[in-house]
């Protein structure tokens, strides 16, 4: 998942910084992750891993870091609702 | 001392008192001596001193400061109601009061460090003037991206900083007190990764590099400057300015700005009674023709106090839930709020005009309204609207339906 994950994020995330190089807990937005990046990023994983996101994840911490994202993603897999 | 009578101050509780003092206060100020000044302040493009003189004799300019730390603790409600009635008498006025105002919530909700509790409680006591630079000559209304940045001091011990900031718009510069800057958060730092550095007139050097001669808004007195300041990192609001402008800064200028020009809509509709009804009286027994023009007007303003009042509603039930406030509905709903009572102004006063005729359009009538007009088209262009308008259409395309009430 953190593979794809990065793969999504190189193609739409806009970052300064090359995906590969960032642990998974770095903050995305001191990588230059902005809120324009987020809605690219965010259709981008719901397109690679056939997830939805809900309103109530619609928001800066989703996003904060691979593993913020891995996290949500997890949940949405699973539960269907995070 | 007077007792009140037992019913009426059951039905009051302590807040109702404040609130109605300082809508009372600021609009004594508004209709006298802010309206007394305000085609000087407009023709010589000057600071509305007298107003701002009585501002601070009223202790108006620390009422939302809470009370523990000597302020007068009031609501948005009541500030916002506060920015309106000023900006009747004045739209420079109104407006200096509400980027005061806004730059007040960023410090009071989020300067949790020992040196923002000090500084809460001077802006009190001494009733200090906060401005604002978010505007950068690099990247202009592209306020969520910086180019400045805080740099570390390297020959100062670890905990200073300098900030160099080429602040193309900052609104009474030369008057304010205090400002709040924003710049990333160190030189490393993408455009993007912002704070909120809060200096006192102590701690910058401004160097002006324009003048503000403009359409409207003239005392608002928005040069431009050179910024230097040096300070302690304990000076920098921690949270990220993202996080800031979202909960805060974001919301709080869009209803305070909006309730100013509500105040220029207003006074634009009481010009245009005024003259339907004269134009009446000169003949009894029939309604004037131009009074139809009154009704739009009229409605128009209706609209613009429902969507104004309505997002203070919203800010008010998604206040202290960081997580409500951060999410994308509600940046929506307070974005959409700025474009739309943007664009009512300018049509409100443009159908006042349309009442008043050749009377409004004149400048030397009791129903002038090129002031009214010239401030008005502001509104669209601080922040521009299509900048505004196309960042929503992008988040737009992730947005979900909500579950809140009417959502
Ligand atoms: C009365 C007044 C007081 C002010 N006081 C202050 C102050 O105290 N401190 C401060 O920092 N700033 C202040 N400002 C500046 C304000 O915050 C904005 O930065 C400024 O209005 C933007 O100026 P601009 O039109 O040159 O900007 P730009 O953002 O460069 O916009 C230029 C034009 O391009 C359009 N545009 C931009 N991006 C897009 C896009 N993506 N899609 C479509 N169109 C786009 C805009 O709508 C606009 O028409 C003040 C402005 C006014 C009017």
């Amino acid at each position: 998942m953190i593979a794809g994950i990065r793969s999504v994020l190189a193609e739409c995330g806009g970052l300064a910084v090359d995906a590969e190089t960032l642990a998974i807990n770095d903050d995305l937005y001191a990588a230059g992750l902005t809120s324009h990046g987020c809605v690219g990023l965010m259709l981008g994983l719901e397109e690679e891993f056939d997830v939805e996101f809900p309103e109530k994840l619609l928001n800066r911490r989703t996003f904060e870091s691979i593993a913020a994202i891995r996290d949500a993603v997890r949940g949405l897999v699973d539960g269907g609702e995070a | 001392m007077n007792a009140a009578p037992a019913g009426l101050a059951e039905l009051a509780p302590a807040s109702v008192p404040a609130q109605v003092d300082v809508a009372a206060r600021a609009r004594a100020i508004g209709a006298g001596i802010a309206a007394r000044h305000a085609e000087a302040v407009d023709r010589d493009g000057r600071f509305p001193t007298e107003a701002f003189d009585a501002l601070r004799e009223q202790r108006l300019l620390g009422v939302m400061i809470p009370a523990e730390f000597g302020g007068g603790g009031a609501s948005l409600f009541e500030v916002a109601a506060a920015c309106h009635a000023l900006a009747r008498g004045c739209a420079a006025t109104g407006m200096i009061y509400a980027m005061h105002q806004i730059q007040i919530a960023c410090l009071v909700n989020h300067g949790t460090n020992g040196w923002h509790r000090d500084l809460k409680a001077r802006i009190a006591a001494e009733q200090l003037l906060l401005g604002s630079a978010t505007t950068e000559a690099e990247t202009g209304g592209d306020i969520r991206n910086s180019v400045c940045a805080v740099k570390p001091d390297p020959g100062a011990e670890h905990d200073r900083f300098t900030l160099a900031k080429n602040a193309s718009v900052i609104s009474y510069g030369d008057q304010s007190d205090v400002i709040l800057v924003t710049a990333r958060r160190n030189p490393d730092a993408p455009s993007s990764d912002q704070v909120l550095v809060v200096v006192t007139k102590d701690d910058y050097r401004l160097e002006k590099t324009t003048r503000w001669d403009a359409m409207g808004m003239r005392g608002t007195c928005s040069d431009g400057y050179r910024l230097e300041a040096a300070g302690v990192i304990g000076q920098i609001l921690p949270l990220p300015y993202a996080d800031l402008s979202a909960q805060t800064m974001l919301p709080v200028t869009h209803i305070l700005w909006s309730s100013t020009w509500l105040g220029i809509a207003a006074d634009a509709v009481s010009r245009a009674r005024a003259f339907v009804r004269s134009e009446a009286k000169r003949k009894p027994g029939t309604t004037p023709a131009s009074a139809l023009r009154l009704a739009e007007a009229t409605a128009k303003l209706q609209q613009m106090k429902a969507v104004i009042l309505a997002a203070i509603r919203q800010y008010e039930l998604a206040s202290g839930s960081p997580e409500q406030l951060v999410g994308l509905s509600f940046a929506t709903a307070m974005s959409t709020l700025k474009v739309t009572s943007s664009e009512l102004v300018r049509e409100v006063v443009e159908a006042a005009i349309r009442t008043c005729g050749l009377a409004g359009y004149r400048n030397d009538t009791p129903y002038s309204l090129g002031r009214h007009l010239r401030d008005a088209h502001s509104a669209a262009l601080m922040i521009g609207n299509d900048r505004i308008m196309s960042h929503i259409s992008t988040q737009l395309l992730v947005q979900r339906d909500g579950s809140g009430a009417f959502e």
